[in-house]
């Protein structure tokens, strides 16, 4: 505690209010105050994150910095908030990550601007939620609230097919998680609370610990998303905007691969074990397939959201290897990605905003014009095709590692990933980047600005700095997975 | 001495930074001055480490943990032993070499700071790669140099055959490296470490570990880890049939041509395995393999060789076929022959390419050469280096080249490695086809008429013309991060191969080819020095001393421990090598060389147009280009795109997912609401029936 303070709820609450506040600034044509009062409710939200980060220590073993207070006694159901060192990268990068799409809609957002700004300070606020919350009712709710504002953010601000999209990306992942909500109940009429560190000690027969499983893997499968549950990614990053997809990719994604940690594993780990080989093998098809359909995807985005469903595929199946390099590389894979593909839907949109087309083929030529913006993206590109001494290397090598550990062939189909995400990433790129100068409206393109050269210069110092250096991500990790791998080990059957 | 070892790669690496990032503000001369300054400070470090190692000082220590999974420690870190130091000191020496030949060949090119700072960064990641005592960071370099690899071929990027060649570049050897890190993956599986020393001290008790892959099927653990390891050297070291990328490399300016295609990065790939050498000696399945492919990489790209006109092109196909010799050394068990080839050969293949350079400056930027010829007169001190280039490379004594192959195909003649016989012809015969297409190229370059006066549009079919199409200028900057850009409009002037500003003048109008100036041909002098020596002085050492003792395995039945009785010191070694095959086959090359380039310049087409379809597929380099384009390439597109518009569009969005498409239809109508200004409304009422709903069903529990 920072002089007292419950920060597990200040990292929740304090960018929820800041959006409250910056929304009452009302109208455009406030707008300069509206953007003024993200960045600094933004800033702040991140800063509150710092001392979590200092006080966490990476030697004890358990949730820590835990609140608990009563919130309705009637169900027994708490404000029991805790993290561990697998919250903690993710609550640090939600909170990197809004400030940066905060600074990203600067001057590219003009209609709506606090409610836009607001959306994306809530968001934040409540996806934080999911990443502190202890309590099963809570996790849900703040599970369930993180669609609202990403709903409102593609469906107000996104491109010109945005309601389908928007509307796809809603009742897919609703449709996801209300079976969630019956295994949830189930759960509580077995052990009469919602607490998580309760479940964990909860004893469940197979039968009922696969039908849990099942509905979890439903809910978290689609957030993930894992292929077959998939196709509602590629629609909603096409029509989203910008600072949405990059939430999106970075944040919001997640939630499905820290549901798999923070609830199936522990809770009905006989069950997760009997299905691993289901979500390994749905893993390495999203690695392979979805690897070769982003290889001819059109649209950059697309391209980019298809890479993300193959990227994700490394974190559920690091997940289930129930290996410690394994699990530990899909939560350095999640961090990473959150970065790496947060600055690709930015680097994108840096040339949507510029051209007003997302197709390949518009493009051609940009270092031309852009040599500083080439010169990120290519480092952004490398670090997607997972090159030794960026971010995106490192939660792939652990992952194959531990893959190895279990099966020769599953490292052996992880790792096509190498081949594939070189090809998609850098055909991609020599075709938008490289070449004679395609266009007029390419000649004419303009360098990035210093705002958005400081946004990809923050991205990419993550990236190199992860990449380079990792060992201070892994030290934070290091007990949290053994705690967890440790759970998952146990059998639960009465 | 630990600081001396921190400098070797951290000062090239500094230059790079520098030259990347503040390449435009301190400008052109303080660039190469600080670039040259770092690899030259490398140079001179990486001389002292190798005179203390020579002293048996050795080191193995750990720079800093990268990271530490599951009790797997992943460090980086220094091994500095006999091996890691002499590819310092000839990583560096060529390095330095072509920086300073650099400021001749780009001087007129805008992107002059970008290319010291790549060059640099390349110096830093060869290094990094070779001073490792570790799989990681042999891994962090081995795809670092693929990096600055791809990013150097394509350094002019608005080329379309760059860019294609780059990208060939890196997915070809990407594929080497998927191998190369299933290899890793199953060292980390079975010994639990990434670190050299404990791998191979364990190695041993693996000998008899097995693994089954295929139910059923059961291999030797060590063979199937040394076999993977093995993919990434063909690379990286561009063995057949990942060979595809290295002669499209050439698309990149002749001084990365010198430094990485042919000196340095695709021998990184031998480094590895003669560092690997302990677990390869325990695998003879692994080197039969090894062995195999050596060969066929040796003979069939020497052959293809014969029939290229583009002088880099004969020089990069000679650079394919001298790696399957290196390779033929590792798979017949004699690892230190094919280090010491790795050493001759980067001096004088280092010296060829940048004679080719040198010629092609002169000519503007000229590289067929049918349009070369006579120019020895021109151009005395470039004639004179590649003369000695020529000579080392074909394998004549004294000169280097003649020691290190000689002492592979002896090596191989008294091998036992599986498939040594058929090896041993193939070298064999390579040698001749060596010499024939070494002397080709000189004559045809050099000697005869003088056929560059004659006018561009006399001939075709020449690739490089390609890049006629291009009608803009390469920008000032690209891939650094600094300065406002000062980029050239598309069609101010028309470019052709090699081109920088201040060659515009046309072909052959500019009166006759002159000498490279001095920063071109000193460093060519510099590397014809060792070209003719190196040989002759570090036999002894290399391959029967104890330079290499305790650091490349040699059993008892190690081919050199035999060829090591019949040693008598180097001038033996020439005299034995005068009666011996490969001489006289050598030397037939030069003579038939001579006859159809000198004396009968008219027999070549005749022979050409009478062999045909052998001709043909030789010209279309075994149509291996057109078979992994259509095949893999094209495969791979349209198997996504089946899995595209079939598994994602038809079946899961058009089956199940618009099977709710009357849902979606209802729930539009709803989201009217959300354009005429009800958002919040609409997220308040959401929020309350998430609320009710929660308590309906806790109501009912």
């Amino acid at each position: 505690m920072l002089f007292g303070l419950p920060l597990l709820s200040l990292v929740i609450w304090l960018p929820i209010v800041a959006g409250i506040v910056v929304m009452a600034t009302g109208s455009d044509r406030n707008a300069g105050a509206a953007r003024w009062l993200a960045l600094i409710g933004a800033l702040l939200g991140f800063l509150v994150t710092l001392p979590l980060f200092a006080q966490f220590d990476p030697s004890a073993h358990g949730f820590q910095f835990q609140e608990r207070s009563s919130w309705i006694p009637a169900f027994n159901i708490d404000y029991h908030l805790g993290i561990d060192g697998i919250s903690l990268l993710l609550i640090v990068l939600n909170a990197f990550t809004t400030v940066l799409v905060v600074l990203a809609g600067w001057r590219v957002i003009e209609s709506r601007v606090s409610q836009y700004m607001a959306a994306f300070l809530v968001l934040g606020g409540v996806m934080n939620g999911v990443f502190c919350a202890l309590d099963a009712a809570l996790f849900y709710v703040f599970f369930e609230a993180t669609l609202i504002p990403m709903f409102i953010i593609i469906g107000v601000w996104g491109g010109s097919n945005r309601v389908y999209a928007a509307m796809k990306f809603f009742l897919y992942t609703l449709m996801g998680s209300l079976l969630t909500l019956v295994a949830l109940i189930y759960l509580y009429n077995v052990s009469g609370s919602f607490s998580l560190p309760a479940w964990y000690e909860l004893e469940i027969g197979l039968a009922p610990q696969i039908l849990v499983f099942l509905a979890f893997m439903i809910a978290f499968a689609v957030k993930v998303p894992m292929w077959p549950v998939h196709t509602w990614l590629p629609d909603a990053h096409v029509e989203a905007p910008t600072g949405g997809s990059v939430v999106l990719a970075a944040i919001m994604l997640k939630l499905g691969g820290y549901g798999f940690l923070r609830l199936s594993l522990p809770i009905v780990p006989d069950a997760s074990h009997a299905l691993a080989g289901l979500v390994i093998t749905l893993s390495l098809i999203a690695v392979v397939y979805i690897g070769l359909v982003a290889l001819v995807q059109n649209d950059m985005k697309k391209l980019i959201a298809y890479s993300s469903i193959s990227h994700m595929g490394f974190v559920t199946l690091g997940i289930f290897l129930f290996d410690e390099l394994g699990m530990q590389g899909a939560v350095l894979q999640m961090v990473s990605h959150g970065f790496v593909s947060g600055a690709l839907f930015l680097c994108v949109g840096v040339l949507y905003e510029r051209m007003h087309s997302r197709q390949i083929a518009d493009y051609g030529g940009v270092v031309n014009s852009m040599p500083v913006f080439a010169a990120f993206f290519m480092l952004f590109a490398m670090a997607n095709a997972g090159l030794p001494g960026t971010s995106g290397f490192v939660g792939e090598f652990l992952v194959i590692l531990g893959a190895m550990n279990v099966n020769f062939w599953y490292a052996f189909l992880a790792a096509l990933t190498l081949i594939l995400s070189a090809a998609y990433m850098l055909w991609m790129y020599k075709r938008v980047i490289f070449g004679p100068i395609a266009s007029q409206h390419v000649a004419a393109l303009k360098e990035i600005s210093a705002r958005e050269a400081l946004i990809l210069a923050l991205l990419a110092a993550a990236v190199l700095g992860m990449g380079i250096w990792p060992q201070p991500l892994g030290a934070v990790l290091d007990n949290s997975v053994a705690d967890l791998l440790s759970l998952a080990a146990r059998t639960k059957l009465p | 001495m630990k600081t001396l070892y921190l400098v070797v790669p951290f000062a090239p690496l500094v230059g790079a930074l520098v030259a990347g990032l503040l390449g435009r503000v301190i400008g052109r001369t303080l660039t190469h001055t600080l670039t040259i300054l770092g690899v030259a400070v490398s140079l001179a470090c990486s001389a002292m480490v190798l005179a203390d190692v020579l002293e048996g000082n050795t080191f193995n220590g750990t720079l800093y943990t990268w990271m530490s999974v599951g009790g797997v420690p992943m460090q980086i870190g220094f091994l500095i032993d006999s091996l890691s130091a002499v590819m310092m000191v000839v990583v560096t020496f060529v390095s330095l070499m072509v920086h300073v030949y650099t400021i001749g060949y780009m001087h007129d090119d805008p992107g002059y700071q970008r290319f010291f700072s790549y060059i640099s960064l390349f110096t830093f990641a060869m290094l990094m790669l070779v001073m490792s005592n570790n799989f990681l960071q042999l891994f962090f370099g081995w795809e670092a140099v693929g990096l600055v690899s791809y990013l150097l071929i394509g350094f002019w990027y608005t080329r379309p055959t760059a860019i294609f060649a780059n990208l060939k570049a890196f997915l070809v050897n990407r594929i080497g490296d998927f191998g190369f890190l299933l290899g890793i993956a199953l060292v980390v599986m079975h010994f639990g470490s990434l670190d050299y020393a404990t791998v191979f001290q364990g190695a041993p008790a693996a000998a008899s570990e097995t693994v089954e892959l295929i139910p059923g099927l059961t291999w030797s653990l060590i063979t199937v880890i040394c076999i993977l390891l093995f993919v990434g050297a063909m690379g990286k070291s561009a063995q057949f049939p990942l060979h595809v990328w290295l002669p499209d490399s050439m698309e990149g300016p002749t001084p990365i041509s010198a430094l990485i295609h042919a000196a340095t990065m695709v021998t990184a790939g031998i480094f590895m395995v003669s560092r690997m050498s302990p677990l390869f000696e325990l695998s003879v399945t692994a080197l039969a393999v090894v062995l195999a492919v050596g060969t066929i990489t040796a003979f069939f790209m020497g052959l293809l060789g014969l029939v290229m006109n583009d002088i880099k092109r004969v020089v990069a196909y000679s650079t394919l076929s001298q790696l399957g010799y290196m390779t033929v050394a590792l798979g017949a068990g004699a690892y230190a022959a094919g280090m010491f080839h790795l050493v001759t050969h980067a001096f004088f293949k280092a010296l060829l390419f940048l004679g080719a350079g040198s010629v092609i400056i002169a000519l503007h930027h000229e590289q067929d050469m049918r349009r070369m010829g006579g120019l020895r007169k021109y151009m005395p001190i470039t004639y004179l280096t590649a003369v000695i280039g020529s000579l080392a490379l074909a394998g004549i004594p004294p000169f280097a080249g003649f020691f290190s192959k000689d002492a592979i195909i002896e090596a191989v003649h008294l091998s036992s490695t599986p498939g040594h016989g058929v090896a041993y012809i193939a070298v064999l015969s390579g040698v001749f086809i060596t010499s024939l297409y070494t002397f080709r190229m000189l004559f045809m370059t050099f000697h005869g008429p003088e056929r560059f006066r004659e006018s561009a549009d006399d001939h075709h079919g020449h690739a490089s013309h390609a890049h006629a199409l291009d009608t803009q200028a390469p920008d000032t900057q690209a891939l650094d991060t600094h300065g406002a850009p000062g980029h050239d409009m598309p069609g101010q002037d028309a470019r052709g191969h090699d081109v920088h500003a201040g060659h515009g003048d046309a072909h052959g109008h500019a009166g006759p080819p002159r000498e490279s100036p001095w920063v071109v041909t000193v460093p060519l002098i510099l590397l014809a020095i060792p070209s003719i020596y190196a040989g002759w002085a570090y036999i002894e050492p290399f391959l029967f001393g104890d330079l290499f003792t305790g650091v490349i395995a040699s059993g008892e039945t190690s081919p050199l421990t035999k060829l090591a009785d019949d040693f008598h010191g180097p001038a033996a070694f020439v005299l034995h090598g005068l009666q011996a095959p490969p001489f006289w086959l050598a030397l037939a090359g030069f003579v038939v060389a001579w006859y159809l380039y000198i004396r009968r310049p008219d027999l070549p087409g005749s022979i050409a147009s009478g062999l045909g379809g052998i001709y043909r597929l030789l010209a279309n380099k075994y149509y291996l280009d057109d078979i992994n384009q259509s095949v893999f390439a094209g495969g791979a597109r349209r198997l996504g795109t089946l899995l595209w518009k079939a598994g994602d569009v038809a079946v899961i969005d058009g089956f199940f997912v618009n099977g709710a498409a009357r849902l979606v239809g209802f729930f539009s109508g709803v989201m009217r609401h959300f354009q005429s200004g009800y958002v919040y409304h609409y997220a308040f009422m959401m929020i309350i029936g998430l609320f009710v709903l929660l308590t309906l069903w806790f109501a009912r529990a």
